[in-house]
């Protein structure tokens, strides 16, 4: 039960700025995601959270009270690691009672409070194993043992599910998800590098880029419907959205653009008529792509064709075209490669950004 | 493909033959100490350790009949025998040293004046004369007997419970043991703590204090014995236990500080900061996180520092007096070769006493030797 409040956070090296002006609002019983190419810094911002890395200027909140230089300890936060980070030599009961044992509580509390996570987490058969006895999947869950069971105001995760395999990653995320549910009031923040995962499990989203901050920070489908820059509509949804040069030429509630490579779209965001002649972006991702016989926003030959079985993918290029479009069709097309496809898109569908931004949110 | 295969497998045979041939260097010296130690003096002289087994033909050396002389049927007899303990055999005997295999065993021996004398293969005789033999040098046997193997503990008990003097193992053994331990344990729990500081702790001046230790593991300790024994003098420790565990926890300082701080960096860093998060303090991490961790680095470390403290002796002549009370097993030793330099059996027992313990810590941890010195370097 806890609200973060991060303001004008900022985060260096030395004099190389990892992070710069953070301002987020994280509510009691969110589970925020923080999301971003490697390297981008969100490891950095949950640790600086937690209190183990200083945090060079700005203030970091929770409940209204200024943490910067409390210890981790007694920020009442929780951690779960990417390397689980398990005491190797304490069986799970011992790895469970650990912060527990040092805030000198009683042991019936203890032995209650590590049964029921436990209980929750279907550990209980292996209490008294050591870590080294355990597959990934349980060591995992031993780690999200050890958070729950200090009963936290907050949860962080740092990649927890990146060095399980694929069909693991998915159950876990699942249990996950379930356990978020069993806790309602607790609040969550969660490090991601894998947007399905952003995508499933946050209540809000938080798009971080190297050395720029925050991108964008919204609910999944806020992002994926509404990127506010070209970055977040690249990095939310596989494959990426294509971008495609073009200049307005039809203001209104709806926008024309006259692209670079001769076709024609139609925007449902809205422009002004001193906007006309702008040159802008049109995004369109590929599963918004639809065959036309008539007007197309953009026709090519065929490169490659990749049949997933449920939808299939299209890659194919204009006459001169510098990278290829890709459009993805529901079912299997297989007999598509080098033949010419027009495609168009529902106006709602298709995104304007100009200078990397997007015109719906000027 | 072959030829790399071939030249592979040559080489294993190189390294499986020289292992063989070190533990071989090893092991049949200490083997050999170890079964000398059990023999008495002059089965030690008359033949070597490797034939302490089998049974012995050896020439004894002359023994002169004694005993009582009792009458019987007007004849004077001396009954007795040559192995009052042991069960040896006689072969061959005689009765002067120009002609040692005159007799078998079992035949008689006419000497002069009308005397005879009997030898049984068992070692009992029986010399019968006309006259009395009272007052006369009695006759001497040469036997060569075939001996059982047998061995004793003789040596143990002279060498640790023995009196005699300046020599006493026994009490070596336990001014060694004095020294040794608290000069394994001291450096041991001062590196922990300097260790984990250098490891783990943020402070200005690290790398620099580093360094420096780096930088001391090269200084040699002979350089340093007489300014520190001076220096002892001076502040009134002089010469006496407590003045050479603190010399022994100087020198052994750098390299344990060094070892465990390299072990300790290789740690996961996660799992101290998972403690962090969890409330613990620094002092409950080392004590309950690191140290348990570095168990194999301790432990590596603890063996070095007690084989060089227990196999010392310059260390031990600088800082100690030369009393019964404080002179080390080394020392000891080296006193007995000077003492009893011919009694093989008494310095093979010593030798082996003073190896046991080394022989026995070594054997126990080495699995901790081999793990805590590679750490870091394997993953
Ligand atoms: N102790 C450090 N000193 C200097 N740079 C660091 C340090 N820790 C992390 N960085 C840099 O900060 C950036 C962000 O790192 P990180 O938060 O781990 O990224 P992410 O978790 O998003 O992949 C990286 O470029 C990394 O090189
Ligand atoms: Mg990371």
């Amino acid at each position: 039960m806890a609200d973060l409040k991060l303001t004008h956070v900022e985060k260096a090296y030395g004099e190389v700025k990892i992070l710069e002006d953070i301002n987020l609002d994280i509510g009691t019983g969110e589970l925020i995601v923080f999301v971003g190419p490697s390297g981008c810094g969100k490891s950095t911002l949950l640790r600086m959270i937690a209190g183990l890395e200083k945090i060079t200027s700005g203030t970091l909140e929770i409940d209204g009270q200024v943490v910067n230089d409390i210890p981790p300890a007694r920020r009442g936060i929780a951690m779960v690691f990417q390397s689980y980070a398990l005491y190797p030599h304490m069986t799970v009961r011992e790895n469970m009672a650990f912060a527990l044992r040092i805030a000198k509580r009683d042991r019936a509390e203890i032995d209650a409070a590590v049964n029921r996570a436990a209980e929750i987490l279907q550990l209980t058969p292996y209490l008294d194993r050591l870590p080294k006895a355990l597959s990934g999947g349980q060591r995992q869950r031993v780690a999200i043992g050890r958070a729950i069971v200090r009963d936290p105001k907050v949860y962080l995760f740092d990649e927890p599910l990146s060095n399980l395999d694929a069909a693991l990653r998915v159950a876990t995320r699942i249990e996950i998800a379930q356990l978020k549910e069993k806790m309602p009031d607790s609040t969550m923040i969660y490090v991601t590098h894998d947007q399905v995962e952003a995508m499933t499990l946050a209540t809000r989203i938080v798009v971080l880029t190297v050395g720029q901050g925050i991108a964008q920070v919204g609910t999944p489908l806020d992002l994926y419907e509404r990127p506010e820059n070209e970055f977040v509509a690249q990095f939310i949804g596989s494959p990426a959205m294509n971008l495609l040069e073009g200049e307005i030429v039809g203001t209104g509630a709806e926008t024309e653009i006259r692209l670079a490579d001769g076709g024609i779209a139609r925007s449902a965001v809205p422009t002004q008529a001193s906007d006309k002649g702008m040159a802008v972006r049109v995004g369109i991702r590929p599963e918004d792509m639809v065959p036309t016989e008539g007007t197309a926003i953009y026709s090519g030959t065929v490169d490659i064709t990749e049949a997933l079985g449920e939808v299939t993918q299209i890659y194919f290029r204009a006459e001169n075209g510098a990278a290829p479009v890709i459009a993805k069709l529901p079912g299997i097309h297989a007999g598509l490669r080098h033949k010419t496809v027009a495609m168009t898109a529902d106006p709602a569908k298709v995104h304007l950004f100009h200078d990397g931004r997007s015109l719906l949110y000027r | 493909m072959e030829n790399i295969a071939g030249r592979k497998s040559a080489l294993n045979w190189a390294v499986h033959l020289s292992v063989l041939a070190l533990v071989a260097l090893w092991v049949l010296p200490t083997f050999g100490l170890l079964v000398s130690s059990f023999r008495t003096g002059d089965q030690i002289a008359a033949s070597g350790w490797w034939r302490a087994l089998t049974t012995q033909e050896q020439q004894l050396s002359p023994i002169r009949v004694e005993g009582e002389e009792v009458e019987r049927n007007g004849a004077y007899e001396i009954a007795g025998t040559l192995f009052p303990r042991a069960r040896s055999t006689v072969s061959v005997w005689g009765t002067s040293s120009r002609a040692i295999d005159a007799y078998k065993a079992g035949e008689t021996a006419d000497l002069d004046d009308g005397e005879t004398l009997t030898l049984e293969a068992d070692g009992s005789y029986l010399l019968r004369s006309p006259v009395s033999l009272k007052d006369t040098r009695l006759p001497r046997i040469f036997a060569t007997a075939s001996q059982p193997p047998e061995f004793t503990l003789a040596n143990y008990r002279t060498v640790l419970f023995g009196k005699s003097t300046g020599t006493s193992i026994g009490q070596a053994f336990l001014n060694t043991a004095t020294v040794a331990i608290p000069a394994t344990v001291i450096p041991i729990l001062v590196a922990a703590f300097a260790a984990y500081a250098l490891a783990w702790m943020s402070f200005p001046g690290r790398a620099l204090l580093v360094a420096a230790i780096v930088g001391l593991l090269v200084v040699p300790l002979q350089l340093a014995l007489i300014p520190l024994l001076q220096f002892h003098n001076w502040i009134g420790i002089g010469k006496g236990y407590l003045g050479i565990w603190l010399a022994h926890t100087g020198f052994g300082l750098p390299l344990a500080i060094y070892l465990l701080r390299n072990y300790m960096v290789g740690l996961p860093r996660d799992i101290i900061e998972n403690a962090r998060v969890d409330g613990a303090s620094e002092f409950e991490i080392f004590v309950k996180i690191i140290l348990p961790l570095s168990f194999p680095a301790l432990a590596s470390f603890a063996i070095f520092q007690f084989l060089w403290t227990w196999n010392d002796l310059l260390v031990a002549l600088v800082f100690l007096g030369t009393g019964n009370d404080q002179l080390v097993l080394t020392g000891a030793l080296v006193n007995l070769l000077g003492s009893r330099g011919g009694e093989w059996e008494i310095l093979a027992t010593s030798a082996f006493v003073s190896i046991a313990v080394p022989l026995a810590v070594f054997f126990a941890m080495q699995k901790y030797l081999v793990r805590g010195l590679l750490a870091g370097s394997v993953k």
